[in-house]
């Protein structure tokens, strides 16, 4: 059961990347960047992220 | 130019015959099914991810990717969420699906349908959706390969490429025919390193030369702004989402593709699947860089067919030698799934959609389907060079709204069988048929937009067309009062 919850973390990058008004915007930029092209980048990263922790945190040993 | 064009030969010809070894290390026989087709099903978690990184990441999406940029800002960006939530999909509902078809021994969607459902009628609609959608997108990989020629210019690019690509196809086919999706995947390892190493070159050399980032976006911005659209670097208001839909439709479909479902079941376990799914977001980042690359070459004023930017900017920002390695990436960027699509649309063909209609049980053979894989390449390779790109262009934005109608069927059946085959059928019709209906009705474009009053709602032709598919289906199920069947739980 309480394997089932780390699977809600996956939750976060749908709610992130596709709620676009949060992100839609110039400022602030990094390097130049705007934020509408960092902010989705880093969530690609964020989302590896959060992909390996569920990985390790489900994983059934032993098998 | 021409230390480019050797370079470039050089590298090709050196994949190709990398595809070549692979039939010869033999490890099982490759007159099974399972060996020439999902590589014996003993991919671990490196080459796994070599295989799909090639395989999803496609010639034809680094030449795309960065000419919808180009051509309309911001919009064009959407690949990147896509490439960024098609993970969690594949951790959570791909890696179930590895497990039923390792138990069942399952080797394309069709077979998944056939032994979750029962019905031959919806394993033959949802395999003949595949197949159809399979075959622009190889198609497509040829565009990808045509654009880097017209750049080399020359011999090679004589009557529009066809000698050279015609070459390469009928390589890609020996090879694919020989060694199945062992070529491929000893290939896709080669490409990606190159991939690599010319992306980092990029995104060093290229902002360098054009005086940094906020330079880039601020002269893509003016040169891209119009009075409609002024603020071209984001999405406008009423496009929002559009942009949600078409990252969300464009993920949930990822992996109901032939390609896709090739490479995924070729892993040797559900953990590499799952692993991959972590580790699979570092090509992603690629994308969104080769995506801004678009505005680079606003930036740096190209004024070209937007398909041929890349390249031009590998010619203007690079040594000739390594504009040489760059353009013999895409276009073994494009080898590699050109290969793995034609093998799964040519597997699924022949298990899920002449063994259903000839009433017989799908052979362990590999005869038919490799005779099928060399017709699929040549198919394409006829698709191309007698078909305006436009067509080819249509063809896969239409088989990218129907391989989202194969969905229900596929994520349902994951996880019981409340709905019954003929009410996922009738949806698939309608979703075949609103799909159809909207990409013709607006002059296929991806998006349509309705209007509820004053309220409008403009939004990517899949999404919309599979909700319609999944009101079909549910009202079906409740009209046809089955009894409730029991829920299977895997």
């Amino acid at each position: 059961m309480a394997r089932r919850a780390w699977y809600w973390l996956l939750a976060l990058p749908f709610i992130a990347l596709l709620d676009v008004p949060i992100y839609d915007r110039i400022d602030p930029r990094l390097a130049g960047i705007p934020f509408f092209y960092w902010y989705q980048l880093a969530w690609v990263v964020l989302t590896a992220a959060l992909l390996g922790i569920v990985y390790l945190a489900t994983r059934e040993r032993g098998r | 130019m021409n230390l480019t064009v050797a370079v470039f030969a050089a590298l090709v010809l050196l994949a190709s015959a990398l595809g070549f070894t692979a039939a010869r290390r033999k490890r099982g026989e490759l007159r099974d099914l399972q060996e020439w087709a999902l590589g014996g099903r003993r991919f671990g978690t490196l080459l796994s991810w070599f295989l799909l990184g090639g395989d999803l990441y496609t010639a034809y999406t680094f030449i795309a990717l960065p000419a919808l940029v180009y051509g309309v800002g911001a919009l064009g960006f959407f690949a990147v969420p896509y490439a960024t939530i098609a993970y969690p999909i594949v951790f959570l509902f791909l890696a179930r699906f590895w497990n039923v078809a390792h138990e069942r021994g399952y080797m394309t969607v069709g077979d998944f349908v056939r032994g979750r459902y029962g019905s031959r009628t919806l394993e033959l609609a949802i395999a003949a959706t595949g197949v159809l959608a399979a075959l622009p997108y190889i198609a497509l990989q040829i565009v990808g390969m045509k654009a880097v020629l017209a750049q080399l210019g020359g011999v090679v690019a004589f009557g529009g490429g066809a000698m050279p690509l015609t070459v390469a196809f009928a390589l890609l086919a020996a090879y694919t025919y020989f060694g199945g999706l062992r070529a491929p995947a000893t290939i896709a390892v080669f490409k990606d390193i190159l991939i690599y190493a010319t992306i980092a070159a990029a995104i060093v050399i290229v902002p360098h030369a054009l005086g940094g980032w906020h330079a880039i976006f601020d002269a893509a911005s003016k040169a891209l702004a119009t009075p409609l659209h002024p603020q071209p670097l984001l999405i406008a208001p009423q496009m929002q989402f559009a942009y949600a839909t078409l990252a969300l439709g464009s993920a949930l479909s990822l992996f109901l593709y032939p390609h896709a479902i090739t490479s995924l079941l070729s892993a040797k376990s559900a953990d590499v699947v799952r692993r991959n799914a972590a580790l699979l977001p570092l090509y992603s980042i690629l994308l969104g860089i080769i995506a801004l690359l678009g505005f680079a070459a606003l930036a740096a004023g190209i004024h070209a067919a937007p398909n041929e930017i890349v390249p031009i900017l590998f010619a203007r920002f690079f040594p000739p030698w390594f504009t040489g390695l760059a353009d013999a990436t895409i276009v073994i960027g494009a080898l590699v799934p050109a290969s793995i699509m034609a093998l799964g649309a040519a597997n699924l063909f022949v298990r899920n959609v002449i063994a259903p209609i000839s009433g017989r049980i799908p052979s362990s053979n590999a005869a038919a389907t490799k005779w099928l894989t060399l017709a699929f390449c040549g198919l394409s390779l006829l698709l191309v060079l007698y078909m305006n790109v436009k067509f080819a262009i249509y063809f896969q934005l239409l088989g990218g709204a129907w391989v989202l109608q194969t969905a229900p069927a596929i994520f349902f059946g994951l996880y019981s069988r409340t709905i019954p085959a003929r009410a996922l059928l009738a949806g698939w019709l309608t979703g075949m048929v609103a799909a159809s209906y909207l990409a013709v009705s607006d002059g296929f474009s991806p998006l349509v937009a309705f209007h509820i009053g004053s309220f409008s709602m403009t939004g990517f032709i899949a999404v919309y067309a599979v909700l319609v598919n999944l009101a079909v289906a549910f009202a079906a199920t409740l009209l046809f009062r089955v009894r409730p069947s029991e829920v299977e739980v895997a």
